[in-house]
């Protein structure tokens, strides 16, 4: 009897849920987003009050794995299923996608003004013109030190204009003294490499401006990284262990002391504030130099709008709203961004925190951004930038492990590049 | 008599919770049908009837398996990173030239794609030693469970337990164990042994890749073999001990000959899962360190998914060589095991 | 009948269980005990492991060697400083142990403090101090993730699909399984050949292409997206179309002569008979779409319809895992089906042996 009752009751359940999609009043626009901290909430947040405002429109916030905006948007959009909004950081990869907001939104100066440099990353070459989004944050590449550590081991820390040998064998120094596991780790990541290959010297590109990835700046950071994995400075854990070009981060290893010094981004600052708080002094530094440049790599997540959209009015509505300087500034404020909007950069955004060590880190970062070398600039606004940082640290982590010898490793970078590239320019 | 007696009391064992569960609206539904159905059946004659009962598992599977597998087979003959088939330029053979491009096949370094043969060689390895591990604690686990023990229902379950899980859930609860400052690293200090960065390791990567799938799997097949063993007719065994052979000697002429057929069903469908192996493995060691564990099934998924320019004709092109290998993999299995039936 | 079987049982186990001489072990004996006593903690350790980890704080986590059991450091409120202070055993330099509250850590000093005696700070080096801890259970790890999203949604749909999915999938399956098994008739070993060679076949690899077909019927972000394509399993057939193989022909034949029509001969005397291996077909099927998550991450993108599989990954970011909130996921999504294996397991155990699988 009671079975029965059970079956009936899943069954009417089932069917219900089934319909439930189609029965909405209002606009509703669907934002598919990410998270690495408390953003989403945030985000919600200022969204309620732009519903309070707005009655008709109804925004919803998809919260999905961020294995899912690198994935499985791609096909979706390509399929036309996307939602109206989406957070990406494939900029470039996915610009075919996303919408002209031109004729929606009130005030296109006000965008070109206040997002221009980032407009670039989001348009397709030979587009000079389209607005499609803004940053929800701009993120600049760059090492956090344990400066109690340094001190602990009474080293002094490499001060400014220092270069990554400086930095590595400073941190081995440290290391060895204290009996810390690692010396020095560097996320596995392309984009993490990026900002110190052109320090290095590395160009990214040709005269025609055409990628070329392997040349003897990036040959020579390649090697360094190969021979600190050799000689202990880097740890074997993060490039030597998972295939391809998959994202491992030292970020609890550093936040529990056991790494000196690390090569990550702006974007931990939250996390460290919360993880590490006044355990010990986290210490954003400046990138270190190369020969040729002392860079990190800007980056960073875009809310665009996309072509599936089928309520672009509301949708310019929204990105006004969300874009407009006092909404913004909350934002970077509350989750601790680096505002990508150059007038709140230039007036400095109010974050809401009080520890000293997240303050530094967010004023090094911001006063890192304009000395970024413009191939950094560059690279970060190509469309197929994604293809050179996979070919870049997958073929090193192979090298790494020992699978491929270092040459071999750049052979098959150049010949990775050309054939992904190759391929997507066959039939458009 | 004996085996009759076994199977009646087999099938009456369990299936009364789901026959409540399932009797009321299955019942409804069964009769509503009915009717339909006679009509059909007086319409088109007897003989068409098997065609109405595999016609809607047909459909489906038509619609979701067979088509994508035609689009699958397109993909893998066109070119550039479109996802409607209308938008891709055919380029005839030239995924398949590139895949099949190499100095000489047995050192993955020579090939154009060293990726996609560095996976076959990898899930040769894999394959070949999950599968003799899983035929192996099966059948030992089978023996065991089929001797009279204390708690026999338990210890059954409790094997089977792992089958349950996902592979995700899996490589999780093995990935927790196994990290540097992991409970069996701490074993091995507290032992005074130095502790192992396993995912390090190439070798013991691969160890623990084929160490956690037949962890996760051989429950089932050890209920399968089981099934085969309590199926043997107890005269045989009664006959060998008057005659005192030894033990041994009943085990290979009577037991293992008798387990035979299980034994290929264990066989084929743990082969099977072996080649198919992709998400536990890819979440426990993320297919490292290099390319030491990484599988076709995740070259595959790699190339045409995961990668920023999702290149679908070239994973279509693997996928198709992977199908026709398994394919032919299969068909000799079966002409194996019918040359056996015969024999 | 339960008599009968274990007398069966019985003798098919004689040869290798009779204890010869009688009362005396065999090494076998012995063997198997120990086999299956390690075989257990193998089978539950790591998952007990994992459970009792996920209790654990973060800083908990990463001790090393780690505790069993989940413990929280004793704090106390010291005169002087807002927050309470974690309480540390100290040996000093003279050998005496003290009970000291530590103001913060540099490197491999710490500064300390006597909560009796507020004004002194006391530098210690951390090697000679260790945390006074008591048993404390970290909820948040499973609270903090379970508020961010909507729960119960997740598990409805969770349970919708897998409910109507199994329902389809028994449906399709045993009637296919049914006109494979019971006539002869053209084209029925080229079925059985697609129906096996298609065994083979991962989802995975179609991926892309079944995302195609699902987008033109129009099916993305509907629950019918998750429930329809896995249904038709050649898994499924070929596991119950073995088993209807093994059910007298003579039963089928006389319900013949009785006018039965097929689809009753089909519901009232095949399936009956075969309910051990729709059971099997049943557990597995509920396994599958429950712990299904690869394919749901592509065809649901609108929180509505997602399954409690995406639902309990949506907080994994761009950054690394934070473990805390990964084991707490984990045993979430471990539970139900810890439940069903908890009541259903000696019925999952008897339907797969009896099932057999020839």
């Amino acid at each position: 009897m009671k079975n029965r009752l059970h079956m009936t009751l899943a069954m009417g359940v089932a069917a219900l849920g089934l319909m439930a999609g189609n029965a909405l009043a209002e606009t509703e626009l669907r934002m598919t987003w990410y998270n690495d901290g408390i953003e989403g909430e945030v985000m919600r947040g200022i969204l309620d009050k732009f519903e309070a405002d707005n009655p008709d429109i109804k925004v919803t916030l998809d919260v999905v794995p961020y294995k899912a905006i690198l994935e499985s948007l791609p096909v979706q959009l390509a399929a036309g299923e996307g939602p109206d909004i989406a957070r990406v950081t494939d900029l470039g990869g996915l610009s075919k996608y996303y919408m002209d907001l031109t004729p929606y939104i009130s005030d296109p100066a006000y965008w070109e003004e206040n997002f221009g440099p980032f407009l670039k990353w989001l348009r397709q070459p030979g587009d000079t013109s389209s607005i499609s989004g803004f940053m929800t944050q701009l993120t600049v590449t760059g090492p956090y030190v344990n400066k109690t550590l340094f001190e602990q081991a009474e080293v002094e820390m490499p001060g400014e204009g220092a270069t990554w040998d400086d930095w590595a064998k400073a941190s081995k120094e440290v290391a060895d003294k204290l009996d810390i596991p690692i010396p020095m780790a560097w996320d596995r990541s392309g984009h993490r490499v990026a900002g110190p290959a052109i320090s290095m010297g590395a160009k990214m590109f040709d005269a025609d401006g055409e990628p070329a990835l392997v040349d003897d700046g990036l040959k020579l950071m390649a090697t360094k990284l190969y021979d600190w994995h050799q000689d202990g400075t880097m740890a074997k854990e993060l490039w030597g262990s998972v295939s391809g070009s998959q994202y491992l981060g030292a970020n609890e290893d550093f936040a529990n002391a056991k790494v000196v010094m690390y090569m990550s981004g702006s974007w931990q600052i939250p996390q460290f504030a919360d993880t590490i708080g006044d355990a010990f002094d986290w210490w954003a530094v400046p990138a270190p130099c190369g020969p040729a440049a002392c860079t990190g790599m800007p980056g960073g997540a875009s809310l665009v709008a996309l072509k599936t959209s089928k309520h672009p009015e509301e949708v310019g509505k929204l990105m006004d709203y969300l874009s407009s300087e006092e909404v913004l500034g909350e934002f970077y404020g509350k989750t601790l961004f680096i505002p990508g909007h150059l007038g709140l950069a230039s007036k400095g955004v109010d974050f809401a925190t009080d520890d000293p060590r997240a303050k530094h880190a967010l004023s090094t970062f911001s006063s890192a951004v304009p000395s970024i070398s413009p191939i950094a600039f560059d690279l970060q606004g190509y469309v197929n930038n994604r293809v050179m940082f996979n070919a870049l640290i997958s073929r090193l982590g192979e090298a790494i492990v020992g699978e491929l010898t270092l040459d071999q490793a750049f052979d098959r970078m150049t010949q990775d590049v050309e054939q992904q590239i190759a391929e997507k320019k066959r039939g458009g | 008599m004996a085996l009759e007696d076994t199977t009646r009391s087999k099938s009456d064992s369990g299936p009364s919770l789901l026959n409540a569960i399932a009797a009321w609206p299955v019942r409804v539904l069964f009769t509503i049908l009915d009717v339909p159905l006679r009509g059909l059946q007086r319409l088109l004659g007897i003989r068409a009837m098997p065609y109405v009962f595999i016609l809607p598992n047909l459909a489906f599977f038509g619609l979701f398996v067979v088509v994508p597998l035609f689009i699958n087979f397109a993909f893998s003959v066109t070119g550039g990173t479109n996802l409607y088939l209308d938008d891709r330029p055919f380029v005839g053979l030239e995924q398949y030239g590139f895949l099949f491009d190499c100095g000489n096949y047995l050192d993955p370094t020579t090939c154009r794609e060293d990726r996609f043969w560095r996976g076959v060689f990898n899930t040769f390895t894999f394959v070949f030693f999950q599968v003799s591990l899983i035929v192996l604690f099966s059948l030992i686990t089978a023996l065991i469970l089929n001797r009279e023990i204390r708690g026999r229902g338990f210890f059954r379950a409790a094997f089977f337990f792992p089958v349950l899980l996902s592979p995700v859930v899996v490589a999780l609860i093995w990935k927790w164990i196994l990290l540097r400052d992991g409970v069996l690293n701490a074993f091995l200090v507290s032992m005074g042994l130095d502790p192992v960065l396993y995912f390090v390791s190439p070798t013991w990567s691969m160890f623990w890749a084929i160490f956690v799938s037949v962890w996760a799997h051989m429950g089932f097949y050890t209920l399968i073999l089981l099934a085969g063993l309590q199926a043997i007719p107890p005269d045989l065994y009664e006959a060998a001990e008057m005659d005192g052979t030894k033990r041994e000697r009943v085990f290979f002429r009577i037991t293992l000959p008798l387990l035979w057929p299980n034994m290929l069903v264990v066989i084929v469908l743990a082969l099977i899962k072996a080649v198919q192996i992709f998400d536990e493995v890819f979440v426990l060691t993320g297919g490292g360190p290099g390319t030491a564990t990484q599988f076709i099934v995740q070259y595959i998924y790699t190339t045409g998914f995961s990668n920023q320019v999702q290149n679908f004709g070239l994973a279509a092109a693997a996928s198709v060589v992977l199908g026709v290998v398994l394919f032919v993999l299969t068909l000799l299995q079966l002409a194996a095991s019918r040359r056996k039936d015969e024999a | 009948m339960a008599e009968t079987s274990t007398m069966s049982e019985r003798s098919v186990t004689r040869f290798l269980t009779a204890r010869r001489g009688g009362g005396s072990l065999h090494w076998t004996d012995i063997f198997s005990y120990v086999y299956l006593a390690l075989g257990v903690a193998l089978m539950f350790g790591p998952v007990v492991w994992l459970a009792l980890s996920s209790f654990k704080t973060p800083a908990g986590l990463q001790e090393f060697p780690p505790t069993l059991l989940p413990l929280g450091q004793i704090e106390r409120s010291v005169e002087g400083y807002d927050d309470p202070l974690p309480m540390f055993k100290v040996t000093m330099d003279d050998g005496t142990v003290r009970e000291l509250a530590q103001i913060r850590r540099i490197g491999i000093i710490a500064q300390m403090v006597d909560p009796e005696n507020p004004d002194e700070t006391i530098k210690v080096p951390i090697a000679s101090r260790e945390p006074i801890r008591e048993f404390r259970v970290a909820w948040e790890n499973y609270t903090k993730p379970l508020e961010r999203f909507n729960f119960l949604t997740y598990l409805n749909n969770s349970v919708i699909v897998t409910a109507a999915a199994t329902l389809v999938t028994l449906l399709i399956n045993s009637m296919a399984a049914f006109g494979l098994a019971i006539y002869e008739f053209r084209g029925r070993n080229a079925v059985m050949l697609f129906v096996i060679g298609t065994l083979m076949i991962p989802i995975t690899i179609i991926l892309v292409p079944a995302y195609l077909v699902v987008t033109e019927l129009g099916m993305v972000n509907t629950l019918w997206a998750v429930i329809l394509p896995g249904a038709a399993t050649p898994t499924g057939v070929f596991l119950l179309r073995q088993y209807m193989l093994t059910i007298p022909r003579d039963l089928i034949e006389a319900a013949r002569m009785d006018k039965a029509s097929e689809w009753s001969i089909y519901w009232r005397i095949v399936l009956p008979l075969s309910l051990p291996a729709i059971a099997v077909l049943a557990i597995f099927s509920v396994m599958w779409r429950w712990n299904d998550f690869l394919w749901p991450l592509i065809v649901l993108n609108r929180s509505e319809v997602y399954t409690l599989q995406i639902g309990l990954n949506a907080f994994q970011g761009e950054l690394d895992v934070q473990w805390h909130y990964v084991l707490a996921m984990t045993v979430v999504a471990l539970i139900p089906v810890t439940l069903v294996f908890a009541f259903l397991q000696r019925f999952i155990t008897t339907g797969i042996a009896s099932s057999g699988m020839k």
